[in-house]
Protein backbone atom coordinates (compact mmCIF):
# COMPACT_ATOMS: atom_id res chain seq x y z
CA UNK A 1 0.00 0.00 0.00
CA UNK A 2 1.18 3.52 -0.73
CA UNK A 3 2.01 5.81 2.18
CA UNK A 4 0.80 8.96 0.45
CA UNK A 5 -1.72 9.31 -2.38
CA UNK A 6 -3.09 12.32 -4.20
CA UNK A 7 -6.33 11.68 -6.09
CA UNK A 8 -7.14 14.26 -8.79
CA UNK A 9 -6.17 17.19 -6.60
CA UNK A 10 -6.98 20.65 -8.00
CA UNK A 11 -6.57 24.13 -6.58
CA UNK A 12 -7.31 27.55 -8.07
CA UNK A 13 -6.43 31.03 -6.92
CA UNK A 14 -9.19 33.03 -8.62
CA UNK A 15 -9.06 32.22 -12.32
CA UNK A 16 -5.56 30.77 -12.10
CA UNK A 17 -5.44 27.02 -11.80
CA UNK A 18 -2.25 26.39 -9.79
CA UNK A 19 -2.80 22.68 -9.31
CA UNK A 20 -4.67 20.88 -12.05
CA UNK A 21 -5.85 17.32 -11.54
CA UNK A 22 -2.66 15.94 -9.98
CA UNK A 23 -2.64 12.27 -8.97
CA UNK A 24 0.24 10.11 -7.76
CA UNK A 25 1.10 7.45 -5.22
CA UNK A 26 4.19 7.35 -3.04
CA UNK A 27 5.42 3.98 -1.79
CA UNK A 28 6.72 3.66 1.79
CA UNK A 29 10.39 4.65 1.84
CA UNK A 30 10.35 5.94 -1.73
CA UNK A 31 12.08 9.16 -2.80
CA UNK A 32 10.23 11.25 -5.38
CA UNK A 33 11.69 14.36 -7.00
CA UNK A 34 9.59 17.21 -8.36
CA UNK A 35 10.90 19.63 -10.96
CA UNK A 36 9.26 22.30 -13.05
CA UNK A 37 9.67 25.96 -14.04
CA UNK A 38 9.03 28.76 -11.56
CA UNK A 39 5.30 29.19 -11.00
CA UNK A 40 4.54 25.59 -11.99
CA UNK A 41 2.77 25.04 -8.66
CA UNK A 42 5.43 23.00 -6.87
CA UNK A 43 5.24 24.75 -3.51
CA UNK A 44 1.45 24.88 -3.78
CA UNK A 45 1.46 21.11 -4.12
CA UNK A 46 3.43 20.91 -0.86
CA UNK A 47 0.96 23.23 0.81
CA UNK A 48 -1.86 20.92 -0.28
CA UNK A 49 -0.03 17.90 1.15
CA UNK A 50 0.97 19.57 4.44
CA UNK A 51 -2.50 21.05 4.92
CA UNK A 52 -1.62 24.75 4.69
CA UNK A 53 -4.01 24.83 1.72
CA UNK A 54 -7.20 22.85 1.15
CA UNK A 55 -7.80 21.53 -2.39
CA UNK A 56 -10.88 22.65 -4.32
CA UNK A 57 -11.26 19.11 -5.62
CA UNK A 58 -9.68 15.76 -5.02
CA UNK A 59 -8.34 14.00 -1.95
CA UNK A 60 -5.07 13.58 -0.05
CA UNK A 61 -4.62 10.17 1.57
CA UNK A 62 -2.00 9.26 4.15
CA UNK A 63 -1.74 5.51 4.79
CA UNK A 64 -5.08 5.12 3.02
CA UNK A 65 -6.60 7.60 5.47
CA UNK A 66 -8.38 10.60 3.93
CA UNK A 67 -6.67 13.64 5.50
CA UNK A 68 -8.10 16.22 3.06
CA UNK A 69 -10.13 17.90 5.82
CA UNK A 70 -7.40 17.80 8.44
CA UNK A 71 -5.33 20.72 9.75
CA UNK A 72 -1.53 20.98 9.31
CA UNK A 73 -1.21 20.12 13.01
CA UNK A 74 -3.11 16.85 12.61
CA UNK A 75 -1.21 15.89 9.47
CA UNK A 76 2.10 16.61 11.19
CA UNK A 77 1.15 14.24 14.00
CA UNK A 78 0.17 11.61 11.44
CA UNK A 79 3.67 11.77 9.99
CA UNK A 80 4.07 14.50 7.38
CA UNK A 81 7.21 16.58 7.96
CA UNK A 82 8.01 19.70 6.00
CA UNK A 83 10.94 21.97 5.35
CA UNK A 84 10.47 25.39 3.79
CA UNK A 85 12.17 26.90 0.76
CA UNK A 86 12.75 30.06 2.81
CA UNK A 87 13.81 28.78 6.23
CA UNK A 88 11.32 29.58 8.99
CA UNK A 89 13.20 28.90 12.23
CA UNK A 90 11.82 29.93 15.62
CA UNK A 91 14.39 32.72 15.87
CA UNK A 92 14.31 33.31 19.62
CA UNK A 93 14.68 29.62 20.46
CA UNK A 94 18.01 27.85 20.38
CA UNK A 95 18.69 25.41 17.55
CA UNK A 96 18.25 22.53 20.02
CA UNK A 97 14.95 23.95 21.32
CA UNK A 98 13.66 24.24 17.75
CA UNK A 99 14.05 20.48 17.48
CA UNK A 100 12.65 19.81 20.95
CA UNK A 101 9.42 21.61 20.09
CA UNK A 102 9.12 19.60 16.88
CA UNK A 103 9.86 16.30 18.63
CA UNK A 104 7.69 16.82 21.71
CA UNK A 105 4.61 18.12 19.90
CA UNK A 106 4.82 16.95 16.30
CA UNK A 107 6.62 13.68 16.98
CA UNK A 108 4.98 13.05 20.36
CA UNK A 109 8.33 11.87 21.65
CA UNK A 110 8.18 11.28 25.44
CA UNK A 111 10.01 13.97 27.45
CA UNK A 112 12.91 11.76 28.59
CA UNK A 113 13.63 10.48 25.06
CA UNK A 114 13.42 13.85 23.31
CA UNK A 115 16.80 15.37 24.29
CA UNK A 116 18.82 12.35 23.09
CA UNK A 117 16.84 12.08 19.89
CA UNK A 118 17.23 15.78 19.11
CA UNK A 119 20.99 15.77 19.77
CA UNK A 120 21.29 12.72 17.53
CA UNK A 121 19.47 14.47 14.67
CA UNK A 122 21.55 17.63 15.18
CA UNK A 123 24.69 15.51 14.89
CA UNK A 124 23.51 13.83 11.72
CA UNK A 125 22.57 17.17 10.15
CA UNK A 126 25.91 18.77 11.07
CA UNK A 127 24.45 21.20 13.59
CA UNK A 128 25.78 19.78 16.86
CA UNK A 129 28.25 22.65 17.32
CA UNK A 130 25.47 25.22 16.99
CA UNK A 131 22.97 23.50 19.31
CA UNK A 132 22.81 26.34 21.83
CA UNK A 133 22.94 29.23 19.33
CA UNK A 134 19.75 31.26 18.82
CA UNK A 135 18.24 29.96 15.58
CA UNK A 136 17.73 33.53 14.37
CA UNK A 137 21.51 34.08 14.31
CA UNK A 138 22.34 31.19 11.94
CA UNK A 139 23.79 31.68 8.43
CA UNK A 140 21.93 30.29 5.40
CA UNK A 141 23.47 26.81 5.22
CA UNK A 142 22.79 26.19 8.89
CA UNK A 143 19.25 27.46 8.51
CA UNK A 144 18.66 25.03 5.67
CA UNK A 145 20.08 22.23 7.78
CA UNK A 146 17.86 23.31 10.66
CA UNK A 147 14.81 23.11 8.39
CA UNK A 148 15.73 19.53 7.59
CA UNK A 149 16.62 18.64 11.19
CA UNK A 150 13.44 20.13 12.59
CA UNK A 151 11.29 18.31 10.05
CA UNK A 152 13.12 15.09 10.99
CA UNK A 153 12.42 15.71 14.68
CA UNK A 154 8.66 15.49 14.04
CA UNK A 155 9.29 11.76 13.33
CA UNK A 156 7.87 11.90 9.82
CA UNK A 157 7.11 8.95 7.58
CA UNK A 158 6.96 11.31 4.63
CA UNK A 159 9.25 14.33 4.55
CA UNK A 160 8.68 17.23 2.15
CA UNK A 161 11.86 19.10 1.16
CA UNK A 162 11.34 22.41 -0.63
CA UNK A 163 14.44 23.59 -2.56
CA UNK A 164 16.72 22.75 0.30
CA UNK A 165 19.88 22.77 -1.84
CA UNK A 166 19.20 26.15 -3.44
CA UNK A 167 21.75 28.87 -2.73
CA UNK A 168 24.39 26.50 -1.36
CA UNK A 169 27.95 26.10 -2.61
CA UNK A 170 28.97 22.86 -4.33
CA UNK A 171 30.68 21.48 -1.21
CA UNK A 172 27.75 22.37 1.04
CA UNK A 173 25.40 20.76 -1.44
CA UNK A 174 27.34 17.47 -1.42
CA UNK A 175 27.23 17.34 2.39
CA UNK A 176 23.50 18.02 2.39
CA UNK A 177 22.81 15.37 -0.25
CA UNK A 178 24.63 12.74 1.78
CA UNK A 179 22.50 13.67 4.83
CA UNK A 180 19.32 13.35 2.78
CA UNK A 181 20.46 10.04 1.32
CA UNK A 182 21.04 8.71 4.81
CA UNK A 183 17.53 9.76 5.87
CA UNK A 184 16.22 7.98 2.81
CA UNK A 185 18.27 4.86 3.57
CA UNK A 186 16.71 4.74 7.04
CA UNK A 187 13.32 4.28 5.40
CA UNK A 188 11.72 7.73 5.45
CA UNK A 189 9.76 8.52 2.30
CA UNK A 190 10.84 11.78 0.66
CA UNK A 191 9.26 14.21 -1.75
CA UNK A 192 11.85 16.73 -2.86
CA UNK A 193 11.37 19.86 -4.94
CA UNK A 194 14.70 21.00 -6.36
CA UNK A 195 16.25 23.09 -9.10
CA UNK A 196 19.71 21.63 -8.44
CA UNK A 197 19.12 18.63 -10.71
CA UNK A 198 22.26 16.61 -10.10
CA UNK A 199 21.61 16.73 -6.35
CA UNK A 200 18.05 15.60 -6.89
CA UNK A 201 18.71 12.79 -9.34
CA UNK A 202 21.45 11.35 -7.15
CA UNK A 203 18.85 10.49 -4.52
CA UNK A 204 15.37 10.06 -6.00
CA UNK A 205 13.95 6.94 -7.63
CA UNK A 206 11.24 8.72 -9.54
CA UNK A 207 10.92 12.19 -10.99
CA UNK A 208 7.79 14.23 -11.60
CA UNK A 209 7.60 17.25 -13.90
CA UNK A 210 5.03 19.94 -13.16
CA UNK A 211 4.07 22.65 -15.64
CA UNK A 212 1.23 25.16 -15.23
CA UNK A 213 -0.08 23.07 -12.33
CA UNK A 214 -0.38 19.91 -14.40
CA UNK A 215 1.65 16.77 -14.04
CA UNK A 216 3.52 16.52 -17.32
CA UNK A 217 5.36 13.31 -16.64
CA UNK A 218 6.36 10.94 -13.88
CA UNK A 219 8.87 8.11 -14.12
CA UNK A 220 12.53 7.06 -13.95
CA UNK A 221 14.73 10.19 -13.68
CA UNK A 222 16.83 9.42 -16.78
CA UNK A 223 13.76 8.62 -18.90
CA UNK A 224 12.01 11.77 -17.75
CA UNK A 225 15.02 13.98 -18.41
CA UNK A 226 15.41 12.45 -21.86
CA UNK A 227 11.81 13.12 -22.87
CA UNK A 228 11.59 15.81 -25.59
CA UNK A 229 8.62 17.64 -23.99
CA UNK A 230 10.55 17.91 -20.70
CA UNK A 231 13.61 19.27 -22.48
CA UNK A 232 11.46 21.81 -24.27
CA UNK A 233 9.48 23.03 -21.23
CA UNK A 234 11.95 22.64 -18.44
CA UNK A 235 15.28 23.24 -20.08
CA UNK A 236 14.02 25.61 -22.76
CA UNK A 237 15.56 23.52 -25.56
CA UNK A 238 13.59 23.33 -28.79
CA UNK A 239 12.74 19.70 -29.45
CA UNK B 1 16.29 58.56 56.58
CA UNK B 2 12.94 59.68 55.19
CA UNK B 3 14.31 59.18 51.69
CA UNK B 4 15.36 55.65 52.47
CA UNK B 5 11.86 54.98 53.73
CA UNK B 6 10.36 56.53 50.58
CA UNK B 7 12.60 54.39 48.39
CA UNK B 8 11.63 51.24 50.28
CA UNK B 9 7.90 52.03 50.09
CA UNK B 10 8.28 52.77 46.38
CA UNK B 11 9.96 49.43 45.72
CA UNK B 12 7.22 47.59 47.59
CA UNK B 13 4.53 49.48 45.65
CA UNK B 14 6.43 48.60 42.48
CA UNK B 15 5.94 44.93 43.33
CA UNK B 16 2.19 45.46 43.04
CA UNK B 17 2.57 47.20 39.68
CA UNK B 18 4.79 44.40 38.46
CA UNK B 19 2.04 41.93 39.35
CA UNK B 20 -0.48 44.07 37.44
CA UNK B 21 1.87 44.05 34.47
CA UNK B 22 3.07 40.44 34.42
CA UNK B 23 -0.17 39.03 32.98
CA UNK B 24 -0.35 41.78 30.37
CA UNK B 25 3.29 41.18 29.40
CA UNK B 26 2.73 37.42 29.13
CA UNK B 27 -0.25 37.73 26.81
CA UNK B 28 1.34 40.41 24.66
CA UNK B 29 4.57 38.45 24.42
CA UNK B 30 2.92 35.27 23.21
CA UNK B 31 0.11 36.47 20.93
CA UNK B 32 0.72 40.23 20.39
CA UNK B 33 -2.68 40.84 21.96
CA UNK B 34 -3.01 44.17 23.74
CA UNK B 35 -5.64 43.36 26.33
CA UNK B 36 -7.36 46.64 27.18
CA UNK B 37 -9.56 44.77 29.68
CA UNK B 38 -6.60 43.60 31.75
CA UNK B 39 -7.20 46.16 34.52
CA UNK B 40 -10.87 45.23 34.72
CA UNK B 41 -9.97 41.55 34.81
CA UNK B 42 -7.77 42.29 37.85
CA UNK B 43 -10.76 44.01 39.47
CA UNK B 44 -12.93 41.04 38.54
CA UNK B 45 -10.37 38.83 40.28
CA UNK B 46 -10.68 40.96 43.41
CA UNK B 47 -14.46 40.50 43.41
CA UNK B 48 -14.11 36.75 42.85
CA UNK B 49 -11.84 36.60 45.91
CA UNK B 50 -14.36 38.73 47.82
CA UNK B 51 -17.15 36.29 46.94
CA UNK B 52 -14.99 33.34 48.01
CA UNK B 53 -14.29 35.09 51.31
CA UNK B 54 -17.94 35.75 52.02
CA UNK B 55 -19.07 32.27 50.95
CA UNK B 56 -16.41 30.26 52.78
CA UNK B 57 -15.42 32.68 55.54
CA UNK B 58 -11.77 32.01 54.76
CA UNK B 59 -8.91 34.47 54.96
CA UNK B 60 -8.42 36.28 51.61
CA UNK B 61 -5.08 34.49 51.10
CA UNK B 62 -6.78 31.10 51.21
CA UNK B 63 -9.81 32.38 49.31
CA UNK B 64 -7.44 33.47 46.53
CA UNK B 65 -6.30 29.87 46.07
CA UNK B 66 -9.95 29.02 45.33
CA UNK B 67 -10.24 31.99 42.97
CA UNK B 68 -7.14 30.97 40.96
CA UNK B 69 -8.68 27.96 39.16
CA UNK B 70 -11.92 29.91 38.57
CA UNK B 71 -9.99 32.71 36.88
CA UNK B 72 -7.83 30.24 34.93
CA UNK B 73 -10.98 28.65 33.53
CA UNK B 74 -12.49 32.06 32.77
CA UNK B 75 -9.32 33.04 30.92
CA UNK B 76 -9.39 29.85 28.84
CA UNK B 77 -13.05 30.46 27.92
CA UNK B 78 -12.43 34.12 27.12
CA UNK B 79 -9.53 33.29 24.81
CA UNK B 80 -11.21 30.30 23.17
CA UNK B 81 -14.57 31.91 22.47
CA UNK B 82 -13.72 35.59 22.11
CA UNK B 83 -10.09 36.62 21.58
CA UNK B 84 -9.11 33.76 19.26
CA UNK B 85 -11.89 34.83 16.89
CA UNK B 86 -10.42 38.28 16.38
CA UNK B 87 -6.67 37.62 16.45
CA UNK B 88 -5.10 38.02 13.03
CA UNK B 89 -3.09 40.27 10.80
CA UNK B 90 -5.18 43.31 11.69
CA UNK B 91 -4.48 44.62 15.21
CA UNK B 92 -7.63 46.75 15.39
CA UNK B 93 -10.30 44.03 16.03
CA UNK B 94 -8.64 42.67 19.21
CA UNK B 95 -8.24 46.23 20.51
CA UNK B 96 -11.93 46.95 19.94
CA UNK B 97 -13.05 43.66 21.45
CA UNK B 98 -10.94 44.02 24.60
CA UNK B 99 -12.04 47.64 24.93
CA UNK B 100 -15.65 46.47 24.68
CA UNK B 101 -14.97 43.75 27.23
CA UNK B 102 -13.58 46.39 29.57
CA UNK B 103 -16.85 48.36 29.39
CA UNK B 104 -18.94 45.20 29.80
CA UNK B 105 -16.96 44.00 32.82
CA UNK B 106 -17.22 47.36 34.56
CA UNK B 107 -20.97 47.46 34.09
CA UNK B 108 -21.54 43.84 35.09
CA UNK B 109 -19.51 44.43 38.26
CA UNK B 110 -21.46 47.64 38.91
CA UNK B 111 -24.81 45.83 38.51
CA UNK B 112 -23.72 42.89 40.63
CA UNK B 113 -21.73 44.50 43.42
CA UNK B 114 -22.90 48.17 43.29
CA UNK B 115 -20.54 51.15 43.23
CA UNK B 116 -19.66 50.77 46.93
CA UNK B 117 -15.95 50.41 47.48
CA UNK B 118 -14.77 47.14 48.97
CA UNK B 119 -11.66 45.87 50.67
CA UNK B 120 -10.14 42.46 51.26
CA UNK B 121 -9.54 42.47 54.98
CA UNK B 122 -6.45 40.49 55.89
CA UNK B 123 -7.02 40.72 59.62
CA UNK B 124 -4.27 41.46 62.17
CA UNK B 125 -1.46 40.66 59.68
CA UNK B 126 -2.15 44.03 58.02
CA UNK B 127 -0.68 45.88 61.02
CA UNK B 128 2.47 43.77 61.27
CA UNK B 129 5.65 45.65 60.47
CA UNK B 130 9.07 44.14 59.89
CA UNK B 131 12.09 46.24 60.88
CA UNK B 132 14.63 46.09 58.05
CA UNK B 133 17.71 48.09 58.99
CA UNK B 134 16.67 51.68 59.68
CA UNK B 135 13.16 51.37 58.17
CA UNK B 136 10.05 49.38 59.08
CA UNK B 137 8.22 47.62 56.26
CA UNK B 138 4.67 46.26 56.29
CA UNK B 139 4.40 42.49 56.07
CA UNK B 140 1.68 42.59 53.39
CA UNK B 141 3.64 44.96 51.09
CA UNK B 142 6.69 42.75 51.59
CA UNK B 143 4.61 39.72 50.61
CA UNK B 144 3.44 41.67 47.54
CA UNK B 145 6.98 42.28 46.34
CA UNK B 146 7.98 38.72 47.24
CA UNK B 147 5.04 37.37 45.23
CA UNK B 148 5.93 39.58 42.28
CA UNK B 149 9.51 38.29 42.24
CA UNK B 150 8.27 34.70 42.67
CA UNK B 151 5.71 35.08 39.86
CA UNK B 152 8.28 36.52 37.45
CA UNK B 153 10.79 33.80 38.38
CA UNK B 154 8.14 31.09 37.97
CA UNK B 155 7.05 32.45 34.59
CA UNK B 156 10.69 32.52 33.46
CA UNK B 157 11.12 28.90 34.52
CA UNK B 158 7.92 28.00 32.70
CA UNK B 159 9.08 29.83 29.58
CA UNK B 160 12.65 28.58 29.41
CA UNK B 161 12.59 25.18 31.12
CA UNK B 162 9.35 23.44 30.14
CA UNK B 163 7.71 21.90 27.11
CA UNK B 164 4.74 24.28 27.42
CA UNK B 165 7.12 27.24 27.64
CA UNK B 166 8.92 26.19 24.46
CA UNK B 167 5.54 25.96 22.75
CA UNK B 168 4.72 29.48 24.02
CA UNK B 169 7.96 30.87 22.64
CA UNK B 170 7.77 29.01 19.33
CA UNK B 171 4.18 30.17 18.82
CA UNK B 172 5.23 33.71 19.67
CA UNK B 173 7.93 33.52 16.98
CA UNK B 174 5.78 32.01 14.23
CA UNK B 175 2.18 30.97 14.81
CA UNK B 176 1.91 29.51 11.28
CA UNK B 177 4.99 27.33 11.28
CA UNK B 178 4.26 25.81 14.73
CA UNK B 179 1.22 24.14 13.21
CA UNK B 180 3.62 22.09 11.10
CA UNK B 181 5.28 21.04 14.36
CA UNK B 182 1.97 19.67 15.62
CA UNK B 183 1.08 22.68 17.79
CA UNK B 184 -2.39 24.23 17.73
CA UNK B 185 -1.80 27.97 18.37
CA UNK B 186 -5.38 28.67 19.52
CA UNK B 187 -5.00 26.13 22.33
CA UNK B 188 -1.62 27.56 23.36
CA UNK B 189 -3.17 31.05 23.45
CA UNK B 190 -6.02 29.80 25.66
CA UNK B 191 -3.64 28.32 28.22
CA UNK B 192 -1.57 31.52 28.16
CA UNK B 193 -4.58 33.71 28.92
CA UNK B 194 -5.63 31.30 31.67
CA UNK B 195 -2.21 31.69 33.27
CA UNK B 196 -2.32 35.47 32.78
CA UNK B 197 -5.62 35.65 34.67
CA UNK B 198 -4.17 33.58 37.52
CA UNK B 199 -1.40 36.17 37.80
CA UNK B 200 -4.08 38.88 37.63
CA UNK B 201 -5.88 37.18 40.53
CA UNK B 202 -2.73 37.29 42.62
CA UNK B 203 -2.41 40.98 41.74
CA UNK B 204 -6.05 41.42 42.77
CA UNK B 205 -5.37 39.88 46.17
CA UNK B 206 -2.72 42.47 46.99
CA UNK B 207 -4.68 45.28 45.34
CA UNK B 208 -7.66 44.52 47.57
CA UNK B 209 -5.43 44.17 50.62
CA UNK B 210 -3.70 47.49 50.04
CA UNK B 211 -6.59 49.78 49.21
CA UNK B 212 -10.29 50.03 48.50
CA UNK B 213 -11.54 48.95 45.12
CA UNK B 214 -14.74 49.49 43.16
CA UNK B 215 -15.85 48.50 39.63
CA UNK B 216 -14.39 51.59 37.97
CA UNK B 217 -10.71 51.38 38.96
CA UNK B 218 -9.64 48.89 36.26
CA UNK B 219 -8.51 51.30 33.52
CA UNK B 220 -6.07 53.11 35.82
CA UNK B 221 -4.49 49.75 36.82
CA UNK B 222 -4.22 48.94 33.13
CA UNK B 223 -2.31 52.18 32.57
CA UNK B 224 0.24 51.39 35.31
CA UNK B 225 0.60 47.86 33.96
CA UNK B 226 1.18 49.18 30.45
CA UNK B 227 3.79 51.63 31.58
CA UNK B 228 5.61 48.92 33.51
CA UNK B 229 5.65 46.63 30.44
CA UNK B 230 6.90 49.39 28.13
CA UNK B 231 9.54 50.67 30.57
CA UNK B 232 10.86 47.14 31.01
CA UNK B 233 10.98 46.43 27.26
CA UNK B 234 8.44 44.31 25.39
CA UNK B 235 8.92 40.58 25.80
CA UNK B 236 11.16 40.72 28.89
CA UNK B 237 9.54 39.44 32.10
CA UNK B 238 12.37 40.61 34.38
CA UNK B 239 12.15 43.93 32.53
CA UNK B 240 8.47 44.10 33.50
CA UNK B 241 9.45 43.70 37.15
CA UNK B 242 11.99 46.50 36.76
CA UNK B 243 9.35 48.64 35.04
CA UNK B 244 6.96 48.13 37.96
CA UNK B 245 9.68 49.15 40.41
CA UNK B 246 10.52 52.29 38.40
CA UNK B 247 6.89 53.45 38.52
CA UNK B 248 6.54 52.52 42.18
CA UNK B 249 9.66 54.41 43.24
CA UNK B 250 8.73 57.41 41.08
CA UNK B 251 5.24 57.55 42.61
CA UNK B 252 6.53 57.25 46.16
CA UNK B 253 9.12 59.95 45.51
CA UNK B 254 6.52 62.24 43.94
CA UNK B 255 4.19 61.69 46.90
CA UNK B 256 6.98 62.45 49.35
CA UNK B 257 7.55 65.83 47.71
CA UNK B 258 3.86 66.73 47.40
CA UNK B 259 1.06 64.17 47.95
CA UNK B 260 -0.82 65.21 44.80
CA UNK B 261 2.27 64.53 42.68
CA UNK B 262 2.17 60.77 43.23
CA UNK B 263 0.38 59.75 40.00
CA UNK B 264 2.01 62.49 37.94
CA UNK B 265 5.51 61.43 39.00
CA UNK B 266 4.83 57.84 37.83
CA UNK B 267 3.75 59.02 34.38
CA UNK B 268 6.67 61.47 34.21
CA UNK B 269 9.11 58.62 34.90
CA UNK B 270 7.48 56.65 32.08
CA UNK B 271 7.94 59.53 29.62
CA UNK B 272 11.52 60.06 30.81
CA UNK B 273 12.45 56.41 30.23
CA UNK B 274 10.90 56.50 26.76
CA UNK B 275 12.88 59.64 25.91
CA UNK B 276 16.21 58.02 26.73
CA UNK B 277 15.47 54.33 26.04
CA UNK B 278 12.67 54.24 23.42
CA UNK B 279 12.64 50.41 23.44
CA UNK B 280 12.60 50.15 27.21
CA UNK B 281 15.27 49.14 29.68
CA UNK B 282 15.67 45.50 28.61
CA UNK B 283 14.62 45.08 24.97
CA UNK B 284 14.95 41.68 23.31
CA UNK B 285 18.16 41.38 21.35
CA UNK B 286 16.95 40.35 17.89
CA UNK B 287 13.50 41.80 17.27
Amino acid sequence: MSILSLNSVSKSFGALKVTDDVSFDLAPGEALGIIGPNGAGKSTLFNLISGNLRPDQGAVLLDGHDVTGETPMQRCRRGIGRSFQIPQPFGHLSVYENLLVAAEFGGRVPGHDAPGLCMDILGRCGLAAQATAPAGSLPLLSRKRLELARAMATQPRVILLDEIAGGLTEGECVALVSTIRRIHDEGTAIIWIEHVLHALTSVVERLMVLNFGRMLMIGQPDEVMAAPEVKEIYLGIEA
Amino acid sequence: MIWLDTLAQGILLGGLYALFAAGLSLVFGIMRLVNLAHGDLIVLGAYVILVMVSVTGLNPFLAATLALPVMFGFGMLLQTHLFNRVLGEDILPPLLVTFGLSVVLQNVLLETFSADSQKLSMGPVEAVGVPVGPVTLGLVPLATLGSAVAVIAALNLLFYRTKLGRAFRATSDDATTVQLMGIYPARIFSVATGIALMVATLAALYLGARANFDPTIGPARLLYAFEAVIIGGLGSLWGTLAGGLVIGVAQATGAAIRPEWQILAGHAAFVAVLLFRPRGLFPRAND
